[in-house]
């Protein structure tokens, strides 16, 4: 066991060596790819970290924008429904309103319709009855009662009122024509004697005459000159009747069978 | 019966010898040189590397975290001398396996050899790294009573070096070929294995303390640097 000294100088150089050539082939291209691999993690790790960055920030404003989106959207939405709410207030009203027209001409025009019915039915049953009675008095008409109405009318004249009075003097006093006695019958000259004497008592002097018959009168006498009319018959209380029930209906078709008309026995005095 | 590789002589002009020692040597150098120039061919930098390049890769970090813990700052410089030192020891003593092999650390030779580059990288380490007066002041520390046991120091601690190298592996080649002529079969596979396990040991031994002698040289010569500074 000795130390072979040229062996131990040739190891050194042999070490000497080796140290140079694992420095050239071995730790230089060993460092220098790990210092690469961690400069490209590193700056990998940097990318990410620069890119979660980026993300969060964006994710931030996307939050924020949807935020605004959200709230626009609810805004809308909102002005939306009550704007819908609005419109359909407004139509339903329109819809209300109209339909509410629709029923009011509807009722008035089933009113008219109505009305005009039952004017109509008024008018034909109005027109049947006065037929009726019309051809019924007719019928009934006779000389005694002829004799019976030139008295009514006789006590009529005598009665008159002082304004009436008055009227009937200065239309038939002035009048140069003869006084126009009609009746449905030829008048017996007893009552011709008391009509004149009536008249005459009223007007205080003698005045010419005519007599005539009518039978559209049925019963009654008419005393008319200068466009003046004095008369009492059933005819004139017929259309008196008539004129009162038509004056009813045109203003109350409803009412108009409730009420009541009487023939007025007033002398109608028409110039 | 051979203690040494040394003695095994191919050829001897005077004072040149070629022995076994420089033979292995040689062939393990190209062994790790060829290795080395394999590997780095396709070395990759991205994330997916080849089990060979992260192999070495993790002795190389390795051998680099070591140094840092032991206190040499800038490790890669030292890894040159250091990295080689530890590879070349192990490949070596690792080699023991191959049947007929004989390692060249068994050779006191080599292990002198070692010890002497060691010896010389100190101060080759502590002046390139402060300056020859920086160095030369870490003898004188604490006081300059201290200089010849310090040379002392120096002196021995590079013998301990190369003697405890030697006596580990001569012993186990020692120890194998006694107990191959003895009992033949199991026991000296079990050896070889522990013998495995003491190359280990040692190269990492020797590893280290060359690295805790370069770092006391240049810590030593930085606070003394220091100090003058004050």
């Amino acid at each position: 066991m000795q130390v072979n000294w040229f062996t131990v100088i040739a190891q050194v150089l042999n070490f000497l060596i080796l140290v140079w050539l694992l420095k050239r082939f071995l730790y230089k291209p060993i460092l220098k790819a790990i210092d690469e691999r961690e400069n490209k993690i590193a700056r990998q790790i940097k990318d990410a970290e620069d890119q979660d960055s980026k993300a969060k920030k964006e994710h931030a404003e996307f939050v924020k924008k949807n935020e605004a989106f959200d709230l626009e959207k609810k805004e809308l939405m909102a002005a939306a429904v009550s704007e819908t709410n609005d419109a359909r207030q407004k139509l339903l009203d329109e819809a209300r309103n109209e339909a509410n027209e629709l029923r009011s001409k509807l009722e008035k025009s089933m009113k008219e319709m109505q009305k005009n019915m039952s004017r109509n039915l008024v008018k034909s049953t109005q027109h049947e009855v006065f037929a009726i009675a019309r051809k019924t008095l007719a019928d009934l008409a006779s000389l005694s009662l002829e004799e019976q109405s030139a008295n009514i009318f006789i006590k009529r004249l005598k009665e008159l009122s002082s304004k009436e009075n008055k009227q009937f003097v200065e239309a038939f006093k002035k009048g140069l024509d003869p006084i126009l006695v009609q009746s449905t019958f030829d008048l017996p000259e007893k009552q011709q004697t008391d009509i004149k004497s009536a008249v005459k008592e009223i007007l205080g002097s003698e005045t010419n005459f005519q007599f005539k018959t009518a039978p559209e009168i049925i019963s009654g006498i008419e005393l008319s000159s200068n466009g003046y009319k004095l008369a009492w018959s059933i005819s004139e209380y017929l259309n008196s009747l008539q004129r009162s029930i038509s004056e009813t209906i045109n203003e109350e078709p409803t009412d108009e069978q409730d009420s009541e008309t009487e023939p007025e026995s007033e002398i109608n005095q028409n110039v | 019966m051979k203690l040494s590789p040394d003695e095994t002589i191919f050829w001897q002009h005077g004072f040149v010898t070629i022995n076994l020692t420089i033979v292995t040597t040689w062939a393990i150098m190209l062994l790790l040189v060829v290795a080395a120039i394999l590997i780095t061919r396709k070395l990759k930098t991205g994330i997916r590397i080849s089990h060979w390049q992260s192999i070495l890769e993790m002795l190389v970090t390795t051998i680099n975290n070591q140094m840092e813990e032991i206190g040499l700052k800038n490790p890669k410089y030292y890894i040159g001398f250091i990295g080689t030192l530890f590879v070349f020891i192990v490949t070596s003593n690792l080699l023991i396996i191959l049947p007929w092999y004989e390692p060249p650390t068994g050779s006191l030779s080599t292990t002198t050899a070692l010890a002497i580059s060691v010896f010389l990288a100190v101060p080759y380490f502590g002046i390139s790294k402060t300056g020859i007066r920086g160095y030369l002041k870490t003898y004188i520390k604490p006081t300059f009573i201290m200089l010849p046991f310090n040379l002392i120091s120096e002196i021995t601690r590079t013998l301990a070096l190369a003697v405890r190298l030697f006596g580990n592996m001569m012993s186990g080649g020692l120890i194998i070929a006694i107990l191959l002529s003895i009992t033949p079969f199991i026991f000296p596979i079990v050896m070889k294995a522990l013998g495995l396990l003491t190359g280990m040991v040692q190269a990492y031994i020797f590893s280290i303390l060359a690295t805790v002698y370069i770092a006391a040289a240049v810590q030593g010569a930085k606070k003394s640097g220091k100090q003058n500074s004050l």
